[in-house]
């Protein structure tokens, strides 16, 4: 399936990855010959198949509702590229 | 150059063990090869007062007695794995300046068991590249050349840097982790172990994500033994990863006999594919038949839906990338793009991603996206899920069939120059996971052997597949070819 420029557009906006408008076009021609290399598995019968969700069967084990970390506020903001009076900040969100 | 950092980890541990070799002697040998490298570009920091300080604490447990297999041996970690107050950043400018407050459970393990940290190692950004060209370091190089060629070679990728420091005796050993052959690409180019363990054996907790149910890490090594030795420290169930298993982790050492009598070892003729060179062809036969000499039984056996691995694949891994890789938004670590002050948090998410991520990177997330969204999901993800499903049976049911493991070459050719590949579409790129991509969507165990030289003078590999939770038996194969092809061919000291 080919990829046009305004869907690279979207995919791109839906990924929240800026991509210049004159690159729109060499993106849809890469995205389109990835996509050409994926139609192959049309030619696979899977009537009946079900999809993997699992890759080793286990079930997963259950715990205790109980609260086992936390109280590391300072750890967790000593990475962030700008936090103030204890809390990330982000470009103003509700007008 | 000192010749201990060229020590295998099984000859340093008798050698510590004796007092023969200081643990603070081996750590500043390796430092000082580590510091001498910079011609090979295998690490992105190098961590040498944490290196002391382990060292100092490995002394002092030797001189007590009793002390762990890898207590003392200076090893590597791949650039993925968090190491406290270490820089991080995945090989990715989108973390620049990251250090995790906190451990790895896999890298914790490693130093509760002795081991010292020499430094942090290059790697493709976010593990998405089979040549450590995608780095934002720049690229690893290998420690080989071509005979009478100077020119830079790749050392593979993912684990580009851990092959790099690994082969050219920079550490005893090195943890890379493998996606879809991140750590058996890398081992194979450059003449060392490498093994990526079943899914679920080692805890991925503390490891940055690229794609979920692929993931897993494993060790780089000089043979097949240290490769065991360091297996067996890293695994092991941790409740933090949900899908770490709690089963029990063998001496993966004490299985290397190297006795093949009674094993069927199978050989699928979908792995025979177009253009394979013909000295991977001979030593692939080889391969078959020091088996054979060492008593195992060599079956043709099929794995149908091999040709749609690797599209399988392609779909799979860059759908969990781009689920994955969505939290790095320029809000709670990593970088941040400045924005006017009229613009809001969609200009913050979608300039820091464009900045901060490279363009592998975005091809992939962007390509995961598409996969995912509405219209296509049905028609890319759920069928490649359903591929995914037939790949796993091809595989059962040869298991099925008595067949003990598989063997088939580690990669369709030797190692490439830095930039050959530029011009190359990216689906020519991902060719070189061919042979591996298949034990990922399956979630098997696979081992990388060095087994010969083409005739450039470079190292090819040998796979072993083994069966699910198998490694030790898998690892006896790897064994068995190592000790039949005698390898122990070195890289010749250039930088």
């Amino acid at each position: 399936m080919a990829i046009d420029k305004d869907t690279a557009r979207r995919v791109a906006h839906l990924a929240r990855i800026a991509v210049a408008e004159a690159d729109l076009d060499h993106l849809a021609t890469e995205l389109s010959g990835i996509l050409g290399f994926m139609e192959q598995l049309n030619a696979v019968d899977v009537t009946g198949v079900e999809p993997m969700t699992s890759v080793t069967p286990m079930a997963l084990k259950w715990r205790e509702d109980v609260v086992t970390d936390g109280g590391i506020q300072a750890k967790i903001l000593e990475n962030a590229p700008d936090a103030r009076a204890g809390f990330f900040t982000v470009p103003k969100v509700v007008e | 150059m000192s010749a201990l950092p060229s020590l295998t980890i099984a000859e340093a541990r008798d050698r510590l063990r004796s007092g023969d070799v200081g643990a603070v002697e081996l750590t500043e040998a390796c430092l000082a090869a580590a510091e001498g490298s910079s011609a090979l570009n295998a690490f992105s920091a190098l961590t040498p007062d944490r290196a002391r300080y382990q060292a100092s604490l490995a002394a002092a447990r030797l001189k007590e007695g009793g002390a762990p297999d890898l207590c003392g041996v200076p090893l590597g970690i791949k650039d993925l794995f968090c190491v406290e107050d270490a820089p991080a950043q995945a090989g990715s400018r989108i973390l620049e300046g990251f250090r995790p407050p906190y451990e790895s459970t896999v890298t914790a393990k490693l130093w509760e068991a002795g081991a010292t940290c020499i430094g942090k190692l290059n790697m493709d950004e976010f593990a998405m590249g089979s040549s450590n060209e995608t780095s934002a370091y720049g690229p690893a190089v290998s420690p080989w050349r071509r005979q009478g060629d100077n020119r830079g070679l790749t050392p593979g990728g993912s684990s580009g840097g851990s092959a790099a420091a690994v082969s050219g005796d920079l550490v005893l050993g090195a943890t890379g982790t493998d996606t879809g052959g991140s750590i058996r690409q890398p081992a194979a180019f450059t003449g060392i172990v490498g093994v990526k363990p079943t899914y679920g054996r080692c805890s991925r907790w503390g490891i940055v994500a690229f794609a979920s149910s692929l993931d897993q890490a494993g060790p780089m090594a000089k043979t097949v033994r240290d490769a065991a030795i360091m297996l067996k420290a890293m695994a092991g169930h941790d409740p933090k990863d949900s899908t770490s298993a709690d089963i029990a982790v063998p001496d993966f050492e004490a299985a290397l006999v190297g006795d093949m009598r009674g094993k069927r070892i199978g050989i699928p003729r979908e792995y025979r594919v177009d253009g394979m060179p013909a000295e991977i062809e001979a030593l692939w036969q080889a391969g078959a038949d020091w088996l054979r000499a060492a008593g195992a039984e060599i079956v043709d056996i099929s794995l149908p839906h091999t040709r749609y691995a690797l599209p399988a694949y392609y779909v799979i891994a860059p759908a969990e990338a781009s689920s994955n890789l969505a939290r790095y938004d320029g809000v709670r670590y990593g970088h941040r793009a400045k924005i006017g002050g009229n613009e809001g948090i969609t200009a913050l998410y979608e300039r820091s991603r464009a900045e901060g991520f490279g363009a592998e990177v975005k091809r992939r997330i962007m390509l995961g996206t598409y996969v995912l969204s509405a219209g296509y999901y049905d028609a890319y993800y759920l069928r490649a899920q359903k591929v995914r499903t037939l790949i796993k049976r091809d595989f059962e049911a040869v298991f099925a069939d008595g067949i003990d493991a598989i063997l088939t070459p580690a990669t369709p050719s030797a190692a490439f120059a830095i930039g050959e590949m530029a011009e190359a579409d990216p689906v020519q790129m991902y060719l070189n996971d061919v042979f591996t991509v298949t034990v990922n969507l399956a979630g098997l165990p696979g081992a990388s052997v060095p087994a010969g030289l083409d005739a450039a003078g470079l190292p090819l590999g040998l796979q072993v597949i083994g069966r699910p939770w198998d490694e030790a038996g898998m690892l006896d194969v790897a064994y068995a070819l190592e000790s039949a092809s005698g390898f122990a061919a070195k890289p010749a000291k250039w930088w």
